[in-house]
């Protein structure tokens, strides 16, 4: 062990699942887990810096009035830090420099490919080439979906994970690369994470609603060249305990919710580097 | 000048909103369309150059990976479409997206607050209808027009643009149209004299929407002919006129909205022959007496901490945490426009608990819908949207209002029937939770000092809203006002939540209330009377637009905004704070202790009242209540010849039918405490019965949330209704592991006028229907130890637009709130394993009337079920007690469709079949299989244990009617014998399932 670990969960302009980020955090065994306001990094008091895990929790961030996240996106991008001399967006390049970790669940990950952080080909983290669009049905969903977990992906937040059960939770996760050659690099360079599947089958699946919006490929989830950033469409901060599961009353499961999974594994690489 | 920029989806990439207005257009308006394909259109208010406008083409309004965008030029190519269609905000309506974008180009560009240019929004269908492959023109411009008022377009709040595609010139596009509202910046201050004839007192008050009677109009005239009023006015450069500002403040104050002047009435109650009754407050009486009874009883196990005297009901949760709870309808605003009503409603109500003690975070919506059915095919009376335009209308509303601001809908329901055309009812509901102190001090208490500052946060002010108090104070009429409409932002509300929490937990504040009905002159009102009176400067108010008169300011119900107390000595640390979060907070005056309610208008006074003239200045109303019960023919229908087929038409019906479309679009997990969620069982799709969430991530305590509403009984006495509206909310929660000893409720009625006049000639029924229910209220709450500790009536729902009057039926909606120690100890309602024993718990007598099984056969009947408090009581705490020593495998609440349905969900949602015996329900009169299948009697419920346990629950049960009625099995069949031992039912759990799903499914 290397010293102490600390993630930060960002919150503010709509954002909603702060709490049980953080909760996941902590049963992770962070040492330190704050949340903060945006307006706290805005105004300088907070720095990206001083943290090592970022979490990009779900919500409607700006009432997603633009599209998912865009709103969000634009202020990252153009904001500045007071008293410094730079923008939000210069704290996540040095944070993804640095090689911490960046998790991004439902509307942190539509921030997170709004920005072009993901899948950041060949280092450009600021050119948007796939985005999340409205969910084939037209409508927001709350259901719980099955997702098949890519073993070959360089995914620090996966590892050891065969398989994940989760809710999502969106209107707009329909994943849509702009084009067969962006959407063919994703998979040469395995970072399709995580695809919605059935229960039984580790097959990709386009039905609905195993597959809840009709994403390309069924993709649920992708990563950063190094794996360590991460955003999905799923809530892992939802399963943290079994009476999360909509069938702990009839199944025998273990007392930890699977994707509690997800947060340890985050915690254990960074425990296993240097900063 | 204004710019445009039109945004849509590059060609290939699928429409999904476009298809939903498609299936749409098709499905409810019958016009046959093949393809609707959407544009967002942006308009700035603004001179910008072409680099500027591309940047925020390129830039927030466009995701470059799907979209496409057109500056000042229409997007659609010539000839790509039959008809295009644009739906704009009119002048001064609630612009979310326009917010945003102002907001978001603003940033872009450097332009901050006031500076950014104002970006209004609007959204154009192009709409194509190809059914013979050479035209485009087979809609007509009338099928369009259809469309756009019919389904795209409230033309009370929305205009719209029809363009033929045919003379679509994209060079030319549409011509940017900016909804300005014109105001004048010259504030007026009406004087109004009311040394008048009665008859002018009564224009006065109709023309004005005050909706105030003779009587309180001459009270005012009395008030301000009082020659001591008359010199404090006289020193406050006032007279002995009115201004316009006082008579809007009283008449919101007075209104039957805010002031419950029904509940609060002296009412003379005749039944037969018995001596008349006199009930002086309904309220008092009934509902507050009830409580007060059981909480003397409770004596130092009163876990109540604040009943009634705030926006919301407190109760302990445990040593550091209390739970706040509040219900509300917006039933009038959600007629005229379903979508903005529904929105406000569920916003509004989170500011409640909100805004209760020192300010709760909310942890939960339940929300309950009574429409007509959404398959209504009658014409309509003038100004009503047909029932599924209100049911799609609401269910959005609450959906944005509920996932946007991230608290959890975890129960509800939905109620159908046709005399809830005139006027849907839409219950919002929200839980809160805030810790036990804050700065030493209990939270759950209000406090304000003379000397404290009154300070606005959130919003601004403008006229929506305008009489939103007096206007849901009477029936919905021909003159109903367009300012009472309007939408919320739940972003904006969210972002002032964050900011208020932050601010209680520093204690940067003394006290918080909601700006809801009356806006700012209930706020203040109503909290100046913990200092003893105000004086506060309406020129500080921040406006959203120019052109507010005085009293507009005072009475406007623009959304999203907080009234606060605050110490000046933590003023600047609150206005600081606010400012970092980006949360507009104004100082608005001082609370006083001069007993005035104060409103200044920069130096001059336009509002000088004492407190307790506009408090209490107001003699309760003189009611007469005469009950005759109504008598239903008896049904006359014989048994039918197949009870399975018979139970496929029961469990397809709108009252009992899955929810799951509706339930699916709410966010029923956020916050990450889901316990036991809307939807259970083997496929994650059984009806629960309650809701258990776990507030408190680190603890397994929990709390239960569950509704009771039975208007059909109310068509026989609204007394049976009343108690079975409160056992079935009780039930429900029984039945995933509640106590009665650690259950609460909320009591919402709604009513349609109870007072006789003109216009209602059976007023004095309708009261004594009311008076029933109150005292139905009363027996029960005390008999269970169940207390109300808050609630809310709303008594004019009726619509009323030339000789068509159309009147909900009296409805009763009983909010049950439960703390559970142990969540791990919940139960669910799905069969949980082949072998498990069933059990019918409580009795079944032939109690159908205003069942769905005598309306499925087009009667009422007269035999409407009786909660029997002795056995109802017994049966919940022994099952309670089995439940906690975990002997119960599944739990089912038996209500609307009685044993049958029960015994149906049970199975299908566990995937197991049943196997069970009608012989041994225990029951008393039933003669018919389908008297015992679909009798609604009370307090029942179907139970299934593991074998293991069977000795040790027949055992906890002993004192109660409780049988073994059968088993549950591995073979998919629900199979129930009938009294001769022949099958009465054998049906495939899938078939059943089917049936149950198909209704509500679109």
């Amino acid at each position: 062990m290397r010293g102490k670990i600390s993630s930060i969960v960002v919150t503010g302009n709509g954002t909603n699942c702060e709490v049980e980020m953080a909760h996941a955090c902590r049963l992770a065994g962070f040492d330190r887990v704050d949340i903060v306001h945006i307006s706290e990094l805005l105004c300088g008091k907070v720095r990206l810096d001083d943290y090592h895990f970022l979490n990009l929790p779900g919500g409607f961030l700006d009432g997603d009035d633009l599209g998912s996240a865009k709103a969000a996106a634009n202020r990252i991008l153009h904001a500045r830090v007071a008293g410094r001399e730079e923008h939000l967006f210069d704290q996540f390049s040095r944070f993804i420099g640095d090689g911490k970790l960046i998790l991004g669940v439902c509307n942190g990950f539509q921030l997170l490919v709004k920005l072009g952080m993901l899948p950041g080909f060949g280092g450009d983290y600021t050119t948007q080439t796939v985005t999340l669009s409205y969910n084939d049905s037209g409508r927001f969903e709350d259901r719980w979906v099955w997702l098949r977990v890519n073993g070959l992906s360089p995914c620090v937040f996966t590892k050891d994970i065969e398989r994940l059960y989760l809710p999502v939770r969106h209107g707009e996760g329909k994943f849509i690369a702009k084009d067969e050659e962006i959407l063919e690099r994703l998979h040469r360079e395995d970072r399709i994470v995580v695809q919605y599947s059935h229960e039984d089958g580790l097959v990709p699946t386009m039905d609905y609603p195993a597959n809840p919006n009709g994403a390309e490929d069924a993709i649920a989830g992708i990563c950063s060249e190094t794996g360590r950033i991460f955003g999905l469409m799923p809530h892992p901060e939802a399963y943290s305990h079994r009476t999360n599961h909509p069938r702990w009353t009839r199944e025998d499961l273990p007392e930890e919710g699977m994707g509690l999974a997800l947060f340890k594994n985050a915690a254990k690489f960074l425990r296993s580097s240097e900063f | 000048m204004a710019h445009r920029i039109e945004i849509g989806l590059k060609e290939g990439i699928r429409d999904a909103l476009g298809e939903k207005i498609k299936r749409r257009i098709v499905e409810h308006l019958r016009i046959p369309v093949d393809r609707v394909r959407t544009v967002d259109v942006y308009t700035l208010d603004g001179d910008l150059d072409t680099e500027s406008l591309d940047r925020a083409a390129r830039g927030p309004l466009s995701d470059p990976v799907i979209q496409t965008a057109a500056i000042d030029r229409g997007l659609a190519p010539a000839g790509s479409f039959g008809w295009l269609i644009e739906v704009g905000y009119r002048p001064g309506v609630t612009d979310n997206v326009g917010k945003t974008a102002r907001e978001a180009i603003g940033l872009l560009l450097g332009k901050r607050g006031d500076q950014a240019v104002p970006v209004y929004t609007s959204r154009q269908y192009l709409i194509t209808a190809v059914r013979d492959r050479c035209s485009l023109d087979v809609l007509t411009r009338a099928d369009a027009e259809k469309i756009a008022t019919n389904l795209l377009a409230n033309e009370l709040i929305e205009r719209f643009e029809i363009v033929d595609g045919k003379t679509w010139n994209p060079d030319r596009g549409i011509a940017p149209y900016v909804p300005h509202v014109t105001g004048t910046d010259s504030p007026r201050v009406g004087l109004v004299d009311l040394d008048v004839a009665d008859a002018e007192l009564q224009r006065i008050s109709a023309d004005g929407m005050l909706a105030l009677t003779l009587q309180e109009m001459k009270i005012i005239r009395d008030y301000l002919r009082d020659p001591a009023v008359r010199s404090e006015r006289e020193e406050v450069g006032l007279t002995g006129q009115a201004t316009d500002a006082e008579l809007e403040c009283l008449a919101q104050t007075w209104s039957e909205h805010c002031k419950h002047k029904i509940f609060n009435a002296v009412i003379t109650y005749r039944e037969g022959m018995k001596p008349a009754e006199k009930i002086e407050s309904l309220f008092d009486t009934y509902i507050k007496g009830s409580t007060q009874k059981i909480r003397a009883g409770l004596g130092a196990d009163d876990w109540l901490l604040s009943v009634f005297t705030d926006n919301a009901g407190v109760v302990r949760f445990n040593d550091d945490w209390s739970l706040v709870f509040k219900v509300e309808t917006h039933n009038s605003p959600s007629a005229l426009d379903p979508y903005g009503g529904a929105l406000t409603g569920i916003v509004g109500v989170n500011r409640d608990p909100f805004g209760t003690g020192r300010g709760a975070r909310l942890i939960f919506n339940t929300d309950v819908f009574c429409f007509a059915p959404p398959d209504y095919d009658k014409p309509l009376p003038r100004r009503i949207l047909h029932p599924r335009r209100i049911y799609e209308g609401v269910r959005e509303g609450v959906e944005h209002g509920g996932n946007k601001s991230g608290i959890p809908t975890v129960n509800g329901c939905l109620v159908f029937d046709e005399r809830y055309l005139g006027k849907p009812l839409v219950y919002c509901g929200t839980g809160g939770i805030m810790p036990a102190r804050i700065g030493g001090r209990p939270s759950h208490l209000k406090e304000i000092l003379p000397g404290d500052l009154v300070v606005m946060t959130g919003g601004r002010i403008g006229k929506d809203g305008i009489h939103g108090a007096t206007f849901s104070s009477e029936e919905l009429h021909e003159g109903s006002p367009v300012t009472a409409v309007q939408i919320g932002d739940p972003i904006t509300q969210k972002k002032m939540t964050d900011f208020l929490l932050k601010a209680r937990d520093l204690d940067l504040y003394r006290c918080i209330t909601d700006n809801g009905a009356g806006g700012l002159s209930s706020s203040v009102g109503e909290t100046a009377r913990l200092s003893g009176g105000c004086e506060i400067d309406l020129e500080k108010a921040p406006l959203k637009y120019a052109g507010l008169n005085p009293w507009e300011i005072l009475i406007s119900e623009s959304q999203e905004r907080m009234t606060l107390a605050v110490d000046p000595a933590r003023i600047d640390a609150f206005l600081a704070l606010a400012r970092k979060m980006d949360v507009e907070a104004t100082v608005l005056g001082r609370y006083t202790d001069s007993g005035k309610f104060h409103v200044r208008y920069g130096e001059r006074t336009v509002a000088f009242l004492d407190m307790d003239f506009l408090h209490a200045g107001l003699p309760p109303m003189q009611l007469e209540a005469v009950w005759t019960p109504p008598s239903h023919p008896e049904p006359d229908f014989a048994t039918p010849g197949n009870l399975g087929d018979a139970l496929k038409k029961m469990l397809s019906r709108l009252n009992l039918c899955s929810k799951e479309s509706v339930v699916r679009q709410y966010d029923h997990e956020v916050q990450g405490g889901s316990v036991v969620k809307p939807l259970v069982g083997a496929a994650n799709d059984g009806p629960g019965d309650a809701a258990v969430i776990r507030p408190l991530l680190d603890s397994f305590a929990g709390i239960i949330v569950s509704n009771g509403i039975c208007p059909r009984y109310g068509d026989i006495d609204a007394y049976a209704m009343a108690a079975c509206a409160l056992d079935e909310a009780l039930r429900n929660a029984i039945a995933v592991g509640g106590n009665l000893k650690r259950i609460a409720v909320l009591d919402n009625f709604c009513w349609c006028d109870p007072v006789q006049s003109e216009k209602t000639p059976d007023g004095e029924y309708k009261l004594a229907q009311l008076v029933r229910a109150n005292k139905a209220l009363y027996e029960y709450t005390t008999a269970f130890g169940v207390p109300c500790i808050s609630g809310k009536d709303s008594m004019k729902n009726d619509y009323m637009i030339g000789d068509v009057k159309i009147s909900i039926p009296p409805t009763l909606l009983f909010s049950a709130l439960g703390v559970m120690e142990d969540v791990r100890k919940a139960v669910t309602m799905d069969a949980k394993g082949p072998g498990d024993l069933v059990y019918v718990l409580g009795k079944t007598r032939r109690e159908l009337g205003g069942s769905e099984w005598f309306a499925m056969h087009g009667f009422i009947g007269n035999g409407v079920p009786q909660v029997r408090i002795g056995e109802a009581k017994a049966l919940y705490e022994a099952l309670s007690g089995a439940i906690d020593r975990g002997l119960v495998a599944s739990c089912h609440d038996c209500s609307d469709g009685g044993l049958g349905a029960a015994l149906a969900e049970t199975a299908f949602a566990g995937a197991f079949g049943l196997e069970v015996s009608l012989r041994d329900v225990p029951a008393e009169g039933c003669e018919r299989e389908d008297d015992l299948l679909f009798s609604e009697s009370a307090s029942r419920f179907v139970v299934t244990v593991a074998p293991r346990f069977r000795k040790a629950f027949e055992k906890a049960m002993k004192n109660c009617a409780a049988a073994r009625i059968g088993v549950v099995t591995e073979q998919p069949l629900l199979r129930v014998e009938g009294f001769s031992g022949k099958m009465a039912i054998e049906e495939p759990i899938a078939g059943l399932k089917a049936a149950w799903q198909r209704t509500l499914s679109f």
